[in-house]
Order: structure tokens, then C-alpha cells, then sequence
């Protein structure tokens, strides 16, 4: 009895340094020789409005603003055609260019069909076809039908970064030691991350088509592994309260939540003025927040923005 | 000896797992520094001046003109629904009454009268006695709304501002059934001139009025007929609709083309179904839970796509969309 008993013990310590070892392993970056990855920024705020006046002249502003274009890549499939109609209608027409990739085509609607099953490795061909067709969009919005986005605070968000750099933003979740950016709620790739990402996608030890063997993880967290490998690190949007600008839940969700959280200034307590997705909401609920967003207002509240743009053409909704 | 074997793999398994959670569900800050190269440790976050769009904080709500509103409500409702009302769309009234069957310190205006459907009308004629006795000249239009509508009071003023409070005028949502002239719902919220108000009372004293039935929008829509109000026309000059009997998205989902749906029979104008129905400077819903009473505060006042020049823009020289029709056409 004593002898299974040591024996069992011996077992488990054999196991846990095992499985340690190999954690360590996995979780071991190699010097990466990009001389950009020694910022340890963690989250990445949207400009307050000093900010960018005491910065950029109203002209430069004005620069910054046309040249900021984002390339939406949305991730369908033929069971969820309601949703994919919906962003069809909705929130995608503010995207300066809005593809949508299905796993399988349908009759219904048009999409570009990458014929693959397979989370990740259809998220690897949709990004592969967004860079090469990218022309002179220079941000990246990936995007599941799920998801309700608003651009222009997308746009106000990276306003002033230079996607020349990697930056790699959305909603920040935590994954042991990984950091990534959660999927539902919108991640955001600059040209420079992406270009990396493609870079990288032809290493099969550090970024395998099929995923890690031992255990699969889930797209989201398969673009963190392989974008850390290059020296790209997820950031938290926020905004310059710190208020994250990405959600994985619906505004009901959040009100709620605050409703029992700050009971004396629960729309305060809740959500961004300037948010950029929402996740989680039915078709009819974003035909409505379509509404809610670009068209209800309080009459004789003027914002002065430092930003101009443009209602869509060819639409009625907004 | 075999038995240990068992026992070992066992245990080897065992560890593997156990240690596999364990180090999921710890923080980053537990593992060496120089194994964990680019992983970065969650920083404090400072927070920056306010950006410079205006910002309306509890004490500092932005008034209207003169609008007086008064809140159907009832003692069970004053924790549940009445709260919320007054933490957000209330706030926005240049004064807010509260007309409940029971004084409280809420405050509520105790009227003498039960609760229920059977004595709404009695409610409401009890209200605007007493409001012509204590408020009449403290505002000049008179809004009255349900614990669960929400109201926007800034374009309430809007759509107010082009008439003259002395002519006895009535807005709201119009339905078209048992009064010839049309009559306001009162979920959406109807409100009345201060001409309006003084014919009510008179209406009472002078017995042209009754209480006729319990239902109070079709009652009270029936003496503004006989007291020769006038019902406006509340809709914007896109002939979009401001208040609204239902929630939102009753009316903002497209659809194809259909046979008028049961919540749109009583439409005086021609309904619009899709994005049409409402106007960007909408005045209510209603059916609105205390919950949703917070969405609606944060997506008119907070939540907004920044920069946006928006498609609706009345107050332009130019006409932004098309040329707005005269009320008859739209009919």
C-alpha cells in the first residue's frame, strides 16, 4: 500500500514538471530583432480633444482624417444569413471597404468562399486575401456577424497611430500567460501587424495551419500566439477615461450590469461615448442601434469635432 | 509491481492536469520575467481631462422651454419604474410632477382617486386641476406622460417652438377612431398649450365635458373636439413621426411590403414601416422597462459616432434629403 502510495506521488510530481516544462516551452518568445517591441504599452487610448489640438493643426487634422481608411473583413457563414444580411445593411456600410468571407458559399448572398471548415485556417486565408488586396488601406477590422461596430470611433481610436507600426487592439482577455484580443468584440490589425502575421503564417513550428497538437485553441487565441511570436502584442482600447471601447456585450447587458454596479449613474458607469462594438445583439436589435447611433439625437447638441465624416451613400438607415 | 506502474501513470496524469489548471487560471506575474519576454504586466491607467464634447452630468441637465411634465404613476411603481424616470429623461424637464393616488416624499402629488384602468380618466382630469390651480403660470405647455415612456425633452421644445402656447393647441401621437378631429395617444405622451389646459378646466366647469368613459387619450382627446382645441401635427417636416406608442423596434425593422400591422390600426397618418418611421429628433416611446430607460439616455445623449455629419439637418439652408411635403399630402 505505502509503495503505490510513493509511487503515485512520484507520478504526479513526474507529471506536474512535465507539464510545466512544457508550458515553459510554449510560452517562451525568442529575440525577436524588431527594434519597435521594447514599448510595453498595454492599452492604447483614443486622443481627448486637447490632445489633438495641441498636437495637429486643424489642416493636419483634417489630413489625418481622409487618409484613415479601414478594410472590414467579416466572417460569415450560410447558418448564421440572417446576421450576415444584417451587417450587410447595418454597420458594414461604413467601412471603407467591407468583405465578407464564408466558410461555404450561399445562394442568398455574395461572399468571397474560402471552402474551409476549419476556424482558424479559414481566418488565415481571409487575413492572406485582405493583405493582398488591401491597396492603400492601411487598418484591418476583422469582424463576426455577431458583432455591431461603429468605424467612425474606430477611426477616431486610431486616429493618430501610424500603422506602419504594429499595432494589434480590441478587447483584451487573458489566457494564462497569453494576451489576446477577443474575437466577438472586433480586433483590429494594423498594416504593419498584419503584414507580420502573413510573414509568419509561413512558419509552420511557430504558427501551424492545424493549431498546437496537444490542445486547440481558439482562433482569437491562435492569432495571439503567432502575432507575439513576431513582436506584436495585444492592446486594450480605450478611451481617455479608460473606458474599453470594445464589448462583448450588448448595450442591455452593460446597462444592466450597471443598473446594480453604480446605481446613482449607471449610464456613466457603463459604457464609452465613444464605444466601437457591442457583441451579442439580434438582427432587429442593430436595425434599431443603427438608429440609436447615427440617427437620435437631442436637438441643439452640437459637437464640434475635429473629425468629418460622412453618411454612406445609397443607404437610409443612417 | 505492476501495481505501482498503474499507480504512477495514474499520478503522472494527476500532476499533469492538475499543474495544466493551475497555471491557466493564475496571473502573469507569477512566472519568471525573462521566459515571459514581451508579455506585458497590466499598468495603472491614468485618466485624461474630459474630451471636449459636451457633457451632461446629473446636476448640470441642459433646460428646455417651458414644459411642464406630469407622470402618471402609482404607489407600486415609485421603486420599480418611477425612479428611473426621474434619473433620466425627467431630469430634462423644466419641472416634473409626479400624480399618484398617495402624497409621498418622492414626491408624488397624492390626487384622490384608486388606482386602475377604471379611474384613469378621473386621474387625469384630477391632475390637470391640480396643476391648473398650482402650476398654470409657472409653464407654458403641459406634457403628460406614462412611468413607462421615455421622452425627449429637447425635441419635445423643438416641435414646440414653432406655436404659440396661448392658442389652445394639443400634440402628440394622433389616432384616428371614435373622435372625428383625431385624439392623442396617451402611452406616447400628448401635451397641451396653456390655451389647451384653460379650455379643459373650462370644458368641466361649465359641463361640456364629462366623464364619459375611463379610457383617459380618447376622453380627453373628445373634449379638446368639443372645447375646440386644435390637434397638431407632430411630425417632422420629412413627415417622419415623433412620438411613439410602442418601442422602437416596432417600427425600425424593415420589412417588405405588408398588410398595416394590429400595433399601427389606429394611425391618423399613413404609417411608415423601416427607417422612415421616425424622426432623427424623435420625442417618445413608450412600453419603455426601466432598464431600457437607461439604453435609450446613453444611445440620444452619449453614445454617438464621432464626426459624423449627419444626413438630417432641418436647420440647413439647403435641403438635405428631399423637399418636405405639406401635412395634406402626407395624410
Amino acid at each position: 500500500m505505502l509503495s503505490e502510495g510513493s509511487s503515485f506521488m512520484k507520478g504526479m510530481v513526474m507529471g506536474g514538471l512535465f507539464c510545466l516544462v512544457l508550458s515553459l516551452m510554449g510560452s517562451f518568445s525568442p529575440i525577436s530583432d524588431y527594434k519597435t517591441d521594447n514599448h510595453h504599452h498595454h492599452h492604447v487610448k483614443a486622443a481627448s480633444k486637447e490632445e489633438l489640438s495641441r498636437r495637429f493643426s486643424d489642416s493636419q487634422v483634417q489630413g489625418l482624417n481622409n487618409q484613415i481608411r479601414v478594410y472590414c473583413v467579416i466572417m460569415v457563414q450560410p447558418k448564421n444569413l440572417i446576421y450576415w444580411a444584417t451587417v450587410i445593411e447595418t454597420w458594414s456600410k461604413h467601412c471603407d471597404k467591407a468583405e465578407f468571407y464564408t466558410s461555404e458559399s450561399s445562394k442568398a448572398l455574395e461572399a468571397i468562399d474560402l471552402k474551409e471548415k476549419d476556424d482558424w485556417a479559414r481566418l488565415r486565408k481571409a487575413l492572406k486575401h485582405a493583405y493582398e488586396n488591401a491597396g492603400d488601406l492601411r487598418w484591418f477590422f476583422v469582424a463576426q456577424p455577431t458583432t455591431f461596430a461603429i468605424i467612425e470611433n474606430l477611426k477616431y481610436l486610431i486616429l493618430t497611430k501610424d500603422p506602419n507600426e504594429p499595432f494589434y487592439l480590441g478587447k483584451t482577455m487573458k489566457s494564462g500567460e497569453l494576451d489576446y484580443v477577443a474575437y466577438d468584440s472586433g480586433i483590429v490589425l494594423s498594416y504593419e501587424a498584419l503584414k507580420r502575421l502573413i510573414n509568419v503564417f509561413q512558419d509552420e513550428d511557430k504558427c501551424p495551419e492545424k493549431g498546437r497538437a496537444l490542445w486547440k485553441l481558439s482562433e482569437d487565441k491562435q492569432l495571439a500566439v503567432c502575432l507575439k511570436y513576431t513582436g506584436v502584442f495585444a492592446e486594450n482600447g480605450e478611451d481617455a477615461h479608460g473606458k474599453g471601447l470594445f464589448n462583448s456585450r450588448t448595450v442591455d447587458s452593460l446597462i444592466a450590469d450597471s443598473i446594480k454596479d453604480n446605481p446613482n449613474d449607471v449610464v456613466e458607469g457603463c459604457c464609452s461615448d465613444l464605444a466601437v462594438t457591442f457583441s451579442g445583439m439580434s438582427p432587429n436589435q442593430m436595425h434599431v442601434m443603427m438608429f440609436g447611433v447615427y440617427r437620435l439625437r437631442p436637438y441643439g447638441h452640437d459637437f464640434h469635432d475635429s473629425l468629418a465624416f460622412y453618411p454612406p451613400e445609397g443607404s437610409d438607415n443612417d | 509491481m505492476r501495481t505501482t506502474t498503474i499507480t504512477f501513470s495514474i499520478g503522472l496524469m494527476a500532476g499533469f492536469v492538475l499543474l495544466h489548471t493551475a497555471l491557466n487560471s493564475l496571473p502573469a506575474t507569477k512566472m519568471p520575467s525573462v521566459l515571459l519576454r514581451g508579455v506585458n504586466q497590466r499598468g495603472g491607467v491614468q485618466p485624461d481631462p474630459k474630451a471636449g464634447a459636451n457633457v451632461h452630468s446629473a446636476g448640470n441637465v441642459p433646460q428646455t422651454g417651458r414644459i411642464l411634465c406630469w407622470i402618471m404613476t402609482a404607489p407600486k411603481n415609485l421603486e420599480t419604474r418611477t425612479r428611473h424616470v426621474r434619473e433620466t429623461w425627467a431630469k430634462h424637464c423644466f419641472k416634473a410632477l409626479y400624480m399618484s393616488s398617495a402624497k409621498t416624499e418622492f414626491p408624488t402629488v397624492g390626487l384622490n382617486v384608486s388606482e386602475g384602468r377604471g379611474n384613469l380618466y378621473w386621474k387625469t382630469i384630477l391632475a390637470l386641476q391640480h396643476i391648473h390651480q398650482h402650476h398654470l403660470d409657472e409653464a407654458d405647455w403641459f406634457l403628460k406622460a406614462d412611468d413607462d415612456t421615455y421622452v425627449i425633452m429637447e425635441n419635445l421644445n423643438y416641435v414646440l417652438s414653432k406655436h404659440d402656447p396661448e392658442r389652445p393647441l394639443y400634440f402628440g401621437r394622433r389616432f384616428a377612431p371614435f373622435v372625428s378631429q383625431g385624439y392623442m395617444s396617451g402611452g406616447a405622451g400628448y401635451v397641451l398649450s396653456k390655451g389647451a389646459l384653460r379650455r379643459f378646466i373650462e370644458g368641466f366647469t361649465t359641463g361640456k365635458c364629462t366623464h364619459f368613459s375611463p379610457i383617459e387619450d380618447m376622453a380627453l382627446g373628445k373634449c379638446m373636439e368639443t372645447m375646440k382645441v386644435e390637434p397638431g401635427d407632430s411630425r417632422d417636416v420629412m413627415g417622419r413621426q415623433t412620438f411613439h406608442p410602442f418601442p422602437p423596434e416596432y417600427y425600425l425593422v424593415p420589412q417588405l411590403p405588408r398588410p398595416r400591422p394590429w400595433f399601427l390600426n389606429y394611425e391618423y397618418y399613413k404609417p411608415v414601416e423601416g427607417p422612415g418611421c421616425c424622426s432623427d429628433f424623435a420625442v417618445s416611446f413608450h412600453y419603455i422597462s426601466a432598464a431600457q430607460m437607461y439604453v435609450l439616455e446613453y444611445l440620444t445623449y452619449h453614445l454617438r459616432p464621432h464626426g459624423y455629419k449627419h444626413r438630417f439637418n432641418p436647420d440647413d439652408d439647403k435641403a438635405s434629403g428631399p423637399v418636405a411635403l405639406p401635412p395634406a399630402a402626407l395624410g
